[in-house]
């Protein structure tokens, strides 16, 4: 599509989305009077700038009516991502919700030379974490056989790749690098015993050196994909060009911004990213500051595409964490150690990559009181604050019990995190 | 060579954690007639490991392994500490200082003192640490 | 009140329903020519698919057996190519290899329309909310309900399993109507829920499958969780769930007729058993694309119900009563005793004798396995042990797709035996 054209849709779609939030949505209601603009004040799409930021704390405060604008009947499904704070973040789609997200993926998937005939295995956790699902559904919008393995069983993950004949893989750039060492292990090697040849990789940031490094070693060609489940879930796929995402204009909008001023950036200057969705329904996103910092290039693509891109992302705006592609603030770890008598409420967490996987090791003190000198005890204690932790971080860690006083205290802003990875 | 004699060899004898297998073991060690010199038990998730430094480890091994227990041996060495307060901080201190790691260890006290036995990573380094930090090891003629 | 999804077919009866499956058992018959072991199976049996003109033609032709798929592995049971195959389940192989069941686009049409039969048959509709709590991914349970429930216009909470108290709080905060689930993990929830107390008021249908579960079992469902309870069959080989499922009279499952065409046989000599007489169930899909099978048993055993149901769908089939072999179901789960053998073999550090535990703990199946260490392998160090009962733990679960514990016990301890080994003691109560 033309630029000129793309530019015209996106201020049609614009003006339309403003229209509908201002009258059906409390929320951005309220936060444009706030701000002082009306809808009428949009008369070009520059004009966006007039319109307030959202934040994440945004959606889990107004839920579910005051942001929500389609109605309970014409929601087909939900996805719920965790919260800081124990309450979750949660997503409505409607029908048109799900066609957007499909088409999306479906155009992204082709442009990195997936199709009919290719057999996709999908690692990323299926159920109410959106990879899964998102990758499932565009994959098989274009004819591709899809292989629902989900996460973990990595043995057997391996076993099937090779059986039947697996040509792509979408999982998380870490996991990959431990499906290539466990394949290793195994006498496998993914570059010469196995089809694949395509990676869709995300949910977590990675470098430019791992991605040359997962290409040379399992000799495979990696992409990234990108997306949040605010944006519906992974969302935005490089093409054959391997040169930053398409972000297809028709549904999103994206800015790149200073983090302290809020001034635009041109493109190839670093800053936030912040995105506003054009067609979403259930849950309309406008200027979402999702945190990430990146930057953008508005070139016309090498393979044709008109529509802008944006770079990987080099680096968080909050202490947010991503453990195995899942967000993990450390609010949350706090919170989930509060509700267990045994250990006191002080931790460190600390970070690793061990192999290609992140390793999370939560450190906390088990109280006087909790004490036993049965080994057992104390396993059965470490084992509740694992399950706990996991049940509410969605990711599995690594506990290790200290004793009392060891842990360091801080005053004011604690720094909590020990992160060694090098991505 | 000089750190030879002081290593031990200790038996270790796996068991299901149920009724009676410590009596079973003490049986077979009784028919033997082998001296239990020090003992203890250790624990995890339905089974345990049986440790003793025993007068007869060779017997002890073979019958234990006759009658189908599972039994290895395994290198510990035996430090002499004081009988009072303090005695067992000395001793820890000096490996702490020597950063060496216990990977476990059990103690005994005697007529004439009480005696540390240590399972650890790195034998030789322990043994010339606690030599040098004025400790006292046992030889195992004393036990075997 | 529309209470259809496809009141035409779902009431199909006499002449015109022979009609459709004799054509529909052509079409299948026609499929199979380009599966080998069909061709040879055939072949060797002397008949050719011209030779099937009517429906009890069928018995001519031999059972396929689970055993026969696994030989099968990978792809020796497709019968279109690659391409056409839209999506791959795996289901547990009763050794170390799974089975593999592959689906055309049509087949997942197929599969979301008999699910959508179903959920329309208990009264489910646009508007209702729908949190499906059975594993995604490879399991056939969770993508098959989902897609039923996505084109019956139902909004759907992906929430898979695990996180008892979070899935509490979804039933909550959505307002969610019916939720799909094993029964044991349904008891679980009630229970949690009660802990909590917490009430779940919009809730009003449950359905359950994947394990067998009693009618006192759904009294207590429907009185803890105030719901009505129904009963779900289906197996991957078939699809997954979806393949029989009660009606409002819950008096027995109704089978799709037009997508399945149903015998129940004396598993012992294979012979044809009339209404009313327990038996093995034998299935022959007959919309199956991707992967065709004929006279495909299953294993379980139940019977064909012969009164007519008041709410005028066909064929019943009686809620499964148990399993011609040994196969176990844990937490909804297969498990067949010669994988955990298969595990075990690769496992220099234990021995190769086992037993199997299955106790109820919290409404929950529990699987405690016992292996005996091995001499050879005892170092004498604790850490070492708990290496070898972690790594048994995580070799089964690769394979099982399902989480034991392992107790390691003296060597020679276990029972061995002559004959036919019983290395299963099944302590549950009959739910």
């Amino acid at each position: 599509m033309p630029r000129d054209d793309i530019r015209k849709l996106q201020y049609r779609l614009l003006k339309t989305l403003v229209y509908r939030l201002y009258s059906f949505s409390p929320f951005y209601h309220d936060r444009m009077r706030a701000a002082g603009v009306h809808p009428d004040d949009i008369r070009t799409l520059g004009d966006i700038r007039r319109l307030p930021f959202m934040v994440k704390n945004d959606l889990r405060d107004n839920y579910p009516d005051r942001i929500f604008v389609a109605g309970q009947e014409d929601l087909v499904r939900y996805h719920v991502s965790s919260g800081t704070t124990g309450k979750p973040t949660v997503v409505g789609y409607t029908q048109n919700d799900l066609n957007n997200w499909t088409a999306s993926l479906a155009r992204g998937l082709s442009s990195c030379g997936l199709g009919r005939g290719d057999v996709l295995q999908v690692s990323y956790g299926y159920g109410l974490f959106t990879g899964g699902l998102g990758l499932h559904y565009g994959a098989e919008r274009i004819g591709t056989t899809v292989l629902p393995t989900s996460v973990g069983n990595t043995e057997r993950q391996i076993e099937l790749m090779q059986d039947l004949h697996t040509t792509a893989i979408a999982c998380t750039p870490s996991y990959l690098l431990h499906i290539g060492e466990v394949a290793e292990k195994m006498g496998i090697s993914i570059k010469n015993d196995t089809n694949l040849r395509i990676g869709i990789l995300g949910a977590e940031p990675w470098s430019e050196t791992m991605k040359t490094r997962i290409e040379e070693w399992l000799g495979i060609k990696a992409y990234n994909i990108y997306g949040t489940s605010e944006l519906s879930g992974p969302m935005f796929c490089e093409c054959t060009e391997q040169k930053g995402f398409h972000v297809w204009a028709d549904l999103a909008y994206v800015e790149i911004l200073d983090p302290g001023s809020g001034e635009q950036l041109p493109p190839g200057e670093q800053g936030e990213m912040v995105i506003t969705m054009l067609q979403k329904e259930a849950l309309p996103m406008i200027r979402f500051r999702i945190g990430d910092i990146t930057s953008y290039d508005d070139e016309v693509c090498g393979c044709g595409r008109t529509h802008p891109r944006v770079h990987r992302i080099s680096g968080r705006v909050d202490d947010m964490l991503i453990i195995r592609g899942i967000n993990v603030f450390p609010s949350q770890i706090e919170y989930a150690l509060m509700a267990i008598p045994e250990v006191g409420q002080h931790f460190m967490i600390e970070v690793d990559r061990k192999g290609a996987l992140d390793d999370m090791l939560v450190k906390v003190e088990v109280r006087k009181e909790a004490f036993s000198d049965k080994i057992t005890d104390l396993m059965a204690i470490r084992k509740n604050v694992e399950h706990r932790l996991r049940n509410t971080l969605n990711v599995a860690v690594n506990v290790e019990l200290v004793d009392p006083g060891s842990l360091p205290r801080f005053e004011g802003k604690a720094k909590r995190v020990i992160d060694r990875r090098k991505i | 060579m000089e750190r030879e004699k002081f290593i031990i060899r200790q038996i270790s004898v796996f068991s299901e954690n149920k009724p009676g297998r410590l009596a079973a073991i003490a049986k077979a060690l009784q028919e033997e007639e082998i001296n239990i010199l020090a003992f203890s038990i250790a624990e995890a998730d339905g089974f345990g490991v049986v440790r003793a430094l025993v007068d007869k480890p060779r017997k002890a091994y073979e019958k234990l392994s006759g009658i189908g227990f599972n039994v290895a041996f395994t290198d510990v060495i035996a430090v002499q500490m004081k009988d009072i307060p303090g005695g067992l901080y000395e001793i820890a201190r000096i490996l702490g200082e020597g950063m060496i790691n216990i990977e476990y260890c059990y103690a005994y006290s005697g007529k004439d003192a009480a005696v540390l036995i240590l399972r650890v990573d790195d034998v030789d380094a322990a043994i010339s640490t606690i030599m040098k930090g004025g400790g006292t090891l046992l030889e195992s003629s004393l036990f075997q | 009140m529309a209470m259809f999804w496809n009141e035409k077919i779902e009431t199909l009866k006499g002449k015109d329903l022979e009609r459709l499956q004799l054509k529909r058992l052509k079409l299948t018959l026609s499929r199979v020519e380009s599966v080998g072991f069909y061709r040879q199976q055939l072949k060797q049996a002397g008949i050719r698919t011209g030779d099937i003109k009517t429906l009890d033609d069928i018995r001519k032709i031999p059972f396929t057996r689970k055993q026969d798929l696994r030989n099968g592995y990978p792809f020796g049971f497709i019968a279109v190519p690659l391409s056409k195959v839209a999506r791959i389940h795996t289901t547990s192989g009763t050794t170390g290899k799974p089975t593999v069941v592959g689906y055309t686009r049509g087949d997942l049409e197929s599969w979301a329309e008999l699910i959508a039969r179903n959920l329309t048959m208990v009264g489910l509709r646009e508007g209702d909310i729908f949190q499906n709590m059975v594993n995604y991914g490879m399991f056939t349970g969770g993508l098959g309900f989902h897609y039923g429930a996505e084109k019956a216009g139902i909004t759907v909470i992906p929430s898979a399993t695990g996180n008892t108290r979070r899935q509490i709080e979804m039933i909550r905060d959505f307002g969610v109507t019916a939720v799909h689930c094993t029964p044991s993990y349904a008891l679980h929830l009630a229970e949690v829920a009660e802990d909590l107390g917490v009430d779940l008021p919009t809730l009003r249908i449950g359905m359950f499958g994947a394990e067998p579960w009693s009618d006192a079992m759904r009294g207590e469902l429907e009185a803890r969780l105030g719901i009505t309870a129904y009963d779900s069959y289906g197996l991957s080989e078939l699809y997954g769930p979806g393949v029989a499922f009660e009606c409002h009279e819950r008096d027995g499952l109704h089978i799709w007729h037009d997508s399945y065409l149903v015998e129940i046989i004396d598993p012992a000599t294979g012979e044809v058993l009339g209404p009313e007489e327990q038996g093995e169930l034998v299935v022959t899909p007959l919309v199956k694309e991707a992967m065709p099978l004929l006279r495909y048993r299953t294993g379980d055993i139940t019977m064909l119900l012969s009164d007519e149901c008041p709410c005028g769908r066909a064929e019943k089939i009686a809620r499964i009563t148990g399993r011609s072999d040994d196969m176990l179901v844990i937490r909804g789960i297969n498990v067949f005793p010669s994988q955990i053998e298969h595990v075990l073999l690769r496992i220099p550090e234990v021995g190769n004798q086992f037993m199997v535990y299955v106790d109820r703990i919290n409404h929950l199946d529990e699987m405690t396995i016992e292996v005996e260490t091995n001499r050879a392998h005892f170092s004498g160090e604790l850490s070492d042990l708990s290496r070898i009962q972690k790594k048994v733990v995580k070799e089964l679960r690769d394979t099982l797709e399902l989480r034991t514990s392992v107790k390691l016990v003296e060597p020679g301890s276990l029972p061995r035996f002559e004959g036919k080994a019983k290395r299963v003691i099944d302590r549950r109560e009959t739910i």
